[in-house]
Formats: structure tokens, sequence, C-alpha cells
């Protein structure tokens, strides 16, 4: 297999570690020189970073390539949204609150989901993401539809920064990436991790040596949608406001671009992969209204011109 | 409630459900041929749609606007297998990512060519109206849209089942390699299948351009409903794509008329409870 998987998993481990703080430590001390609306983007580099991170336990460690991953990342962004307007709870309640809803949801969720394999779980990943998306738009009452929750506040840590301002928000995000990247480091680089990677590689193998291949893929979705959620708590409060734009279809398949140009199997890749669209995005939409024509010839190009990320690793999954 | 409720309710479900089945079985048997989870067929819709609004204005001809759709838009689907997708052959992220390529290329194009207003297809003369039975109303052009369906489904099944076409589609679908080694071309099986498929959802956005208009962002609005469709009667399986229309048109109607709140959960949701149920669908083979 000439994959980017297994290519990254024996290049030189420390490059590959130390890119991320290097990149975290250059860019928090670039960061006060910077104005606003680069801040701005960095900000939100950061915060998708920690989704496309998450994603990646999933299609990248585990093989499994969901197409709903924006679900989990917009419940917990939708309860920030609801508790903290509705019933003005505070940063802490509403991250634990938004990372419980966005695990119990992936846990429902993987109940029905990890049976499938391949395209089927490609389908029912899309089908239980447009669960979650018709909540949003319908459920009126609950999430305001299509207008959105509006208005949801910086958080009010007792912190001698102000978080409204971009530059602590900004560091307040970078922490956050930070310590997903440590904590799924350590997941990805512990025995559950290695297990996940002998799924990916071959799961009858994994099941003849006694491994519990269902419960290992179990674990993986719900940590992902966990991180997911992670994510959708601090889009939240970027934002200030929480939309069905956060959970539609084409939010989960930008998640699965960010992996796939980045290199799937590395934390490090989709993290650079986030960032790269995130700037594209916001930078190509300065100079032109044809920004979603680029975007589209970006998804082919990666895949025609960069399948190294990409083609390789899900080629036995075609049936 | 009452009867009627009911009665008319059923009426637009089967109706809407007939519209899903031209969407939804090209979507179906290119997935069955192919493999291809192509997640740029709403976009076939929504183009065929524009395509036959610009030559209705020309011609004011609803069944050239319907043939002009539905071939231009075969022949791009035709130039999208040929030139992208084929070397993507098994390659199920890959393909993810160029079909939702082109759908977002599709849609900025749709965009810049007829801009952002939404338009309503106009319908023939003998196709407007209400057929009244008792103190029911039944719109004209609801039941052309059963009865075409009713055409389409029957002449797939004809050609799929009856003719020698039809068999090398059924053994390609079967076991391609197998096909191969008895000398069935499958690249030209599966160029054909893509143009069909590419083909019955053009058709289908002509036609739904005369009740659900077209505007931007109908393709990604129509595309779910295409992939529950196929997923809820099995990929591949044109009985299927037919019971899985009528299912979803019906749940969507009945879900939005009862609970408008929860509408798309009522759709979505029974649909995950059959795929965890049995995961190929209600007619899919493993």
């Amino acid at each position: 297999m000439t994959s980017g998987v297994r290519r990254a998993a024996i290049g030189p481990a420390a490059l590959r570690t130390g890119l991320v703080p290097l990149v975290a430590v250059v860019v928090a001390a670039v960061a006060p020189t910077l104005s606003a609306y680069p801040l701005t983007l960095l900000t939100q580099a950061a915060i998708v970073a920690i989704l496309a991170m998450s994603l990646d336990v999933l299609l990248g460690y585990t093989g499994l390539p969901s197409l709903g991953h924006a679900a989990y990342f917009g419940v917990a962004a939708y309860t920030v949204g609801i508790m903290s307007t509705d019933y003005q709870r505070g940063f802490v309640s509403c991250l634990v609150g938004g990372v419980l809803l966005a695990t119990l949801t992936a846990a429902v969720f993987g109940l029905l989901a990890i049976r499938a394999t391949g395209t089927y779980f490609l389908m029912i990943t899309l089908a239980l993401g447009m669960v979650v998306w018709g909540l949003a738009f319908r459920w009126v009452s609950m999430t305001r539809g299509d207008n959105g929750i509006g208005g949801v506040p910086r958080p009010d840590l007792p912190l001698p920064w102000n978080l409204a301002a971009p530059l602590p928000f900004f560091y307040f995000a970078l922490g956050a990436v930070l310590l997903a990247w440590v904590l799924l480091g350590l997941l990805v680089r512990s025995p559950f991790g290695l297990s996940l990677m002998g799924i990916r590689e071959s799961e009858s193998r994994m099941r003849a040596l006694g491994y519990n291949v269902w419960l290992h893929k179990y674990l993986a979705f719900v940590i992902a949608g966990a991180f997911a959620g992670f994510a959708g708590v601090f889009w939240a409060y970027y934002n200030g406001f929480v939309s069905p734009v956060d959970v539609q279809l084409v939010t989960s398949v930008e998640t699965l671009l960010m992996v796939a140009l980045g290199g799937p199997g590395t934390l490090a890749g989709p993290a650079l992969g986030a960032a790269v669209i995130v700037f594209l995005k916001n930078v190509v939409s300065v100079y032109t209204k044809r920004w979603l024509l680029i975007l589209g010839a970006v998804y082919i190009g990666v895949i025609l011109f960069a399948p190294r990320g990409v083609l390789g690793a899900f080629r036995r999954e075609g049936r | 409630m009452t009867a009627e409720f009911w009665i008319t309710q059923t009426f637009n479900g089967l109706s809407y459900g007939a519209l899903l089945f031209l969407l939804a079985s090209g979507l179906s048997l290119i997935f069955g041929v192919m493999r291809i989870v192509n997640l740029a067929h709403g976009s076939y819709f929504l183009l065929g749609g524009y395509i036959g609004l610009s030559v209705t204005w020309r011609t004011h001809s609803f069944v050239l606007a319907l043939l002009a759709g539905a071939l231009a838009v075969a022949l791009i689907g035709v130039g999208m297998e040929r030139l992208f997708l084929r070397r993507l052959s098994g390659h199920l992220l890959g393909q993810v990512l160029m079909t939702i390529g082109f759908a977002l290329i599709f849609q900025d194009l749709a965009l810049l060519l007829w801009g952002g207003d939404p338009y309503s297809l106009p319908v023939p003369g003998p196709l407007q109206g209400v057929l009244t039975v008792g103190t029911l109303r039944f719109p004209r052009y609801r039941l052309f849209i059963m009865a075409l369906a009713v055409v389409v489904g029957a002449a797939l099944w004809l050609i799929l089942d009856r003719t020698r076409v039809g068999a090398m589609i059924r053994a390609s679908v079967d076991d391609a390699e197998m096909a191969q080694g008895v000398g069935i071309r499958v690249p030209t099986v599966s160029m054909g299948v893509f143009a069909l498929g590419a083909f019955l959802a053009a058709l289908g956005g002509v036609i739904g351009g005369g009740f659900l208009g077209v505007y931007p962002g109908l393709d990604f609005e129509i595309l779910p409903y295409a992939f529950v469709v196929v997923i809820v009667g099995g990929l591949g399986s044109l009985p299927g794509a037919m019971v899985g229309s009528l299912l979803v048109g019906l749940l969507d109607n009945f879900g939005k008329a009862l609970f408008p709140e929860l509408a798309y959960f009522t759709l979505f949701a029974p649909m995950a409870l059959i795929l965890a149920l049995r995961p190929t669908g209600l007619f899919g083979r493993s």
C-alpha cells in the first residue's frame, strides 16, 4: 500500500510531532502584531482544526468515512447557543453541556451506524447528519429555524483579559486546539489507537486476533463526536451565532476535504488542511463572488493532483 | 382530520413520490453499476430545470424543454463520468469529494447564468387546472407527473428485465468483473447508465420546475431526498427505488402536514431506523 497514511506513519516522527507546537508558537508570537481580520481568520482556523482532527480519528485512523460529522459539531453549538442566551448559563456549564450532548448524540448514532461498512456507512452517517439538520431547520420553537440563534455572548471566565477582544479570544482558541491535539495525540498513540489502525488495515485480522472490532469502532465514533462537540462549543462562542449552516451536509463534506487535503492518519495534516481551507474560502471570497466555483475546483484538484493523502487507504472499501 | 384531508395528502405524497422516483431511479442505477455515491445528482435536477426554463422561454414548447434539458444534462453526466469519475473507480472518499466539487461548481455556474431569482416553469395549457371528483380537487399537473413516472418506471423495468442491454446492465451490477470476462463492455455500460441517470434526474428537474419551481439551493435541498429514497429502497434496485420514492413522498408530506416542526425528522429518522435494521435497504442485496 502506497498511501499517505503509511508514509506518514514511518516518516520522521519528531518533525510530525514538532510541527503543530512550532506553528502554534510562531503564530502566537506574531498574533499581537496582526489586525482584527487576520486574527479572526486564525481563530476560525484553530476551531475548525479541532473539528478536522476529530474527524481524522474516524477517517484516518479507523478508516470510517463519516458524511455527517457536522452533526456533533452542530449539536454542541446549538446547545451553547440555547444555554447561553435563553438560560444565561456561563462558559463552564455550556462547555460541559455542549460536549456532553454531542457525545450522547454520537453514542446513539454510533449504535445505528457502526454496523454498516463502506458505502453504507457513508450513507447512514449522511442520513443521521440530515436528522440533526432537519431538527435545526424545522424545530423552530427550539432552534429558531433558518434565522438561527444570535447574540451568543463571549465566555465570561474570570480572566484578566477580555475574551470579547480578538487577540485574547484567539489565544483562547489556540489553547483549545493545542489541548485537543495533545489529547487526540495521546489517544492515537495509545494501544487503543494502534488497534484502530489495525482495524483500518484489516478488520478481519483484528477480529481473528480477538479484538472486539465493533467496540473499538464504536468508541472511536463516540470520541470523535465528543471532540467535534468540543469544537462546536468554541464555534458558537466565536461566531456569536448558530444556524442550520453549521450542521448542513456541505459543512460535513468540507471537513472531509480538510482531512483529505492534509493527509488522513496524521493529526497535523488535517489541522493544516483546515487552516488552508478557512483561509482560501475567506481570501477568495474577498476577491471574487465566484468563490464556490473555486472551492469546487479545489475539491476536484485535490483528488486529481494530490491523491496521496486521499487515494489508497480506502480503495478496498469501494464495494 | 377528515377523509378529505387524508385523500388529498395521500395524493400529494404520491405525486411528490412520483417526482422523486424520476430523480432517484437514476441515482440508484448509477450506484448499482458503478458503486459511485454521486453528490452531484441534485445538480442534474437543478440544471435540467434551468435549461428547460430557458428553452421554454425561447420556444414556448414544454416537450422541447423536457428533451433539451434532459439531453444536455445527460451529456454533462457523460463528460463527468468519462473524464473524471472513471479513474476513481472503487475509491469512495475520492468520489464523494469529486462529486461535491462538481456540485459546488454547477451551483455557482447556475447562479452566474440564471441569477438568484426563483422561477416557475410555465406549464402547458392542457396540464393546468384541476380535476374535480365530487368535493375533491386534483391538480392535473400532479396527475401528469404520476402518469409519467409510471411510464418511465415501466420502460425502465422492460429495458432492464426484457432486453439484451438490460441483461448486460444487470450482469454488470451483479459482478462487473465476470461481466467483463464474458465480453460485456462494462465501461460502455457504465457510461450509458450514467447518462441515463443524469437524463432522468434532469427530466425530473424540468417537470419539478412546474410545481416546485427552479431556484438556487434546490440542488442541495432535493439531494437528500434522492439519497433517502435510494437508501430506503436499497442501492441499485429499481423496485426499491419505486417503493422508496412513494414511501418518502408520503412520509415527507404527512410529516409536514401533521408535525410541521419535526418534518425532516419524520423523514430521516425512519430511514435511519430502516438502515439500522436492514443495512442494505428494503430491496437491496449485500
